[in-house]
């Protein structure tokens, strides 16, 4: 089991250098960089940079150098644990992602602890209950859980919300919060505020695993031991929630593996839309403005997230089921 | 498993009573009895025969049938092609028509009754001035009542680009008031929804289809070489889809459209869109075919064909590949709905379809602002149509899925 952890953190880094080359190759990829389009706007609002200028700020961002050599003086800064100085913002990419990244994380936890908290009890209930009228309505809503794109949801519960009482809910921090230090008033302003971009990033997986969990417990309710368990006088209860319950959810852990990169990712689009501070918004902008390095740390970091993601599934099935853990060792 | 599922398929219009309670109402003499199982036995052989002769589609075919929610979504899926063949008949107006006094016109419902006849019309509409912004606001007004008329005249246009047409699925009787009917309201352009969104239909799904087809294809072949040849080509593709697949979608799909060229034209974009959307979208089917690989290559069938001589290429696409045609048409069917919603998701953040291109994603734009939104909430009608579009494309692929592996239980 050790060695087997061993041997997937050391593939981290492996992969990070991957992933590395190829979100350098993706922020480099656009025609131009950030100094040709400030430059651009410079001049149309009608005042201008010299020549000197702006020699001396290529040379400042390393922009008048070969691309490999860009990628290696990155590099060179990302393993000394610098994210470089942002284009747009002039202040170091540490500190802009630094102050956002908390929240996605906070958002995409609050979102996986919501998911699995309503997925399987209504997965167990809409399995043991099959055919009843609940089962039915559960059923419809997975399928429409799944169907409906997440901003979508967040675009009609805010005209929901405003249309029908006046309510503003976008942002995570009433307005007198937003720029005031951390605080336990500002925390419990968070929480107030939380509750349903977490429900909006989490009802597509919780539609996902309620089906997963139903049909892996129908799976399970089939079963001779289950005949065995009722002739010997268990409680209907006990029955299912000793036995089956245990066995069809050692397969969601393995769901753990695409959904949380999911949800660290997938908050981007709904934070857009909600105006959430996190880093989607801040990547987007990036992107749009060619503010290449703080682009790449973003991405980077995604991908690091998305990783530890992966992992932290794999240890959790092998964990958890000792035929997987058998087979590795 | 040692007999056919008897209600698997029941000849329709078979009249043999299935028990002895539905025989007892009709004859209640206990003789007949006899004769009665002697038929059914008769009945469930000929069904064994029906079944046994049946090919692998047609017992596909049958098992779908049987799932009434993936045939009516089958149906609706029709129609949505339809729409995207020949949007321009579907259309009332040219999609990019813009007139700004015209904007926020709301949706003019269509009543298909007038006093207790059958004569579809929609209300008029009523512009007046607000006081305050000098904004026009428009009212439907049920006073008005403008007739419509299926297979109206309205502008012309080349039907499949082929023949010269000025028919439309509706329209108003009266060609005056023609320009005023707009069924799912206007845009902050006052440009005409339901126009523009048969447009962006035919859009938005070809690029969901284009990309799975091009998935398809990558997976097809690479996961072929990965299963049917093993070795180091195995080694580099597994290790290949591992990378793809651990790589955040959503982010470095952003990242891969921001990087395409705000000088490209729509056409560019839109291929460039479906083969982003398919790099990706080949490691799950290319995992699945290698699977079916590995365990077809010990069955006895490859065997005998490479026994009788037969070439690589004919094992492969002969006698493997049919074998699971259904398995790979029911994962694309489920893959079409992820390429829709996420080509919409990028084009909804302006990274994607760039306007004059009209796809879901693009009219979704408009929606962004919640106060225009509360003002006009057909605005979000594009998004309602997306829901739609991956329900039934869902619902269908589950069907297929199950339908595909008509032998098992």
């Amino acid at each position: 089991m050790l060695r087997y952890i061993l041997q997937r953190l050391l593939m981290i880094p492996v992969l990070l250098f991957l992933f590395s080359v190829m979100v350098f190759a993706l922020v480099q990829a656009p025609p131009g960089d950030y100094l040709t389009s400030y430059i651009a706007t410079l001049s149309s609002s009608g005042s201008s940079l010299d020549k000197a200028e702006i020699e001396a700020l290529k040379q400042q961002f390393g922009l008048d150098q070969p691309v490999h050599i860009q990628y290696l003086r990155w590099i060179q800064s990302l393993l000394h644990g610098k994210l470089g100085l942002s284009l747009e913002y002039q202040r170091p990419n540490d500190e802009l992602i630094a102050e956002r990244l908390g929240l996605t994380l906070v958002l995409a936890l609050s979102a996986f602890v919501f998911t699995w908290i309503v997925a399987i009890p209504l997965g167990i209930y809409s399995a043991t209950h099959r055919n009843t009228l609940l089962d039915y309505l559960t059923t419809v809503l997975n399928y429409i859980g799944v169907a409906t794109p997440n901003f979508m949801l967040a675009l009609i519960l805010m005209w929901w919300a405003y249309s029908q009482f006046g309510l503003s809910i976008t942002g995570l921090y009433s307005r007198e919060f937003e720029q005031a230090p951390w605080s336990f008033a500002k925390m419990i302003d968070l929480l107030k505020h939380i509750w349903v971009p977490m429900i909006v990033i989490g009802i597509a997986g919780t539609a996902r695993l309620t089906r997963i969990m139903r049909a892996n417990l129908l799976d399970e309710l089939n079963k001779p031991y289950m005949i065995s368990g009722r002739a010997r006088g268990l409680s209907e209860w006990q029955l299912v929630m000793k036995y089956p319950v245990r066995m069809a959810i050692n397969p969601l852990a393995s769901t753990i593996g695409w959904y949380l990169p999911e949800l660290f990712s997938g908050s981007l689009i709904v934070a857009t839309v909600m105006n959430l501070q996190n880093i989607g918004p801040l990547l987007l902008r990036s992107l749009i403005n060619q503010d290449m390095y703080l682009a790449g740390g973003i991405l980077l970091i995604y991908c690091f997230l998305a990783i530890i993601g992966t992992l932290i599934s794999d240890i959790l099935l092998a964990w958890l089921d000792p035929r997987i853990r058998m087979e590795k060792s | 498993m040692d007999r056919v599922e008897p209600n698997l398929i029941q000849p329709e219009g078979s009249q043999i009573p299935r028990n002895a309670e539905d025989e007892s109402t009709v004859l209640p003499i206990p003789p007949l009895e006899q004769t009665r199982s002697g038929e059914e036995l008769l009945s469930v052989t000929q069904e064994e025969e029906r079944i046994s002769i049946a090919s692998n589609w047609t017992l596909v075919w049958w098992r779908f049938r049987k799932n009434k929610l993936a045939v009516a979504s089958t149906v609706i899926l029709l129609f949505l092609a339809l729409v995207v063949l020949i949007p321009e008949f579907f259309a009332t107006f040219d999609p990019e028509q813009t007139d700004a006094r015209l904007a926020f016109i709301p949706i003019q419902s269509i009543h298909w009754l007038d006093e207790g006849r059958l004569k579809p019309w929609v209300p008029g509409v009523a512009g007046k001035r607000d006081p305050v912004t000098l904004k026009m606001l428009w009212v439907t007004d049920e006073s008005q009542r403008i007739y419509l008329r299926f297979f109206a005249p309205g502008f012309s246009y080349k039907l499949l680009g082929l023949i010269e047409t000025d028919r439309h699925l509706v329209g108003a009787v009266d060609p005056e008031k023609a320009e005023l009917v707009y069924l799912l309201g206007t845009d902050r352009l006052g440009r005409d929804q339901w126009s523009r969104l048969t447009f962006a239909t035919r859009i938005s799904m070809t690029i969901g289809m284009i990309s799975v087809i091009l998935s398809v294809v990558l997976g097809l072949v690479l996961g072929g070489i990965s299963g049917y040849f093993g070795g180091w080509p195995d080694m580099i593709i597994q290790r290949l889809i591992e990378l793809l697949q651990s790589l955040p979608t959503i982010p470095i799909w952003l990242a891969l459209t921001a990087a395409l060229p705000r000088t490209w034209s729509p056409e560019k974009v839109f291929f460039a869109i479906t083969i982003i959307l398919a790099l990706r979208g080949w490691t799950t089917l290319a995992r699945e075919v290698r699977g079916r690989f590995l365990s077809l290559r010990e069955e006895d069938f490859v065997l005998a064909a490479e026994l009788a001589g037969c070439s690589q290429a004919r094992i492969i696409l002969v006698h493997m590949i049919p074998t699971f045609t259904s398995h790979i048409i029911a994962t694309s069917t489920l893959a079409i709905p992820v390429m829709i919603v996420t080509e919409t998701s990028l084009s909804f953040l302006g990274l994607g379809m760039r306007p004059p291109a009209i796809s879901w994603g693009v009219m979704l734009q408009e929606a962004q602002n919640i106060q225009t939104l509360a003002l006009a909430p057909w605005l979000l009608i594009p998004g309602l149509v997306v829901i739609l579009a991956v329900l039934v494309f869902n619902l269908v692929g589950d069907g297929l899925r199950d339908a595909a592996d008509p032998y098992s239980n």
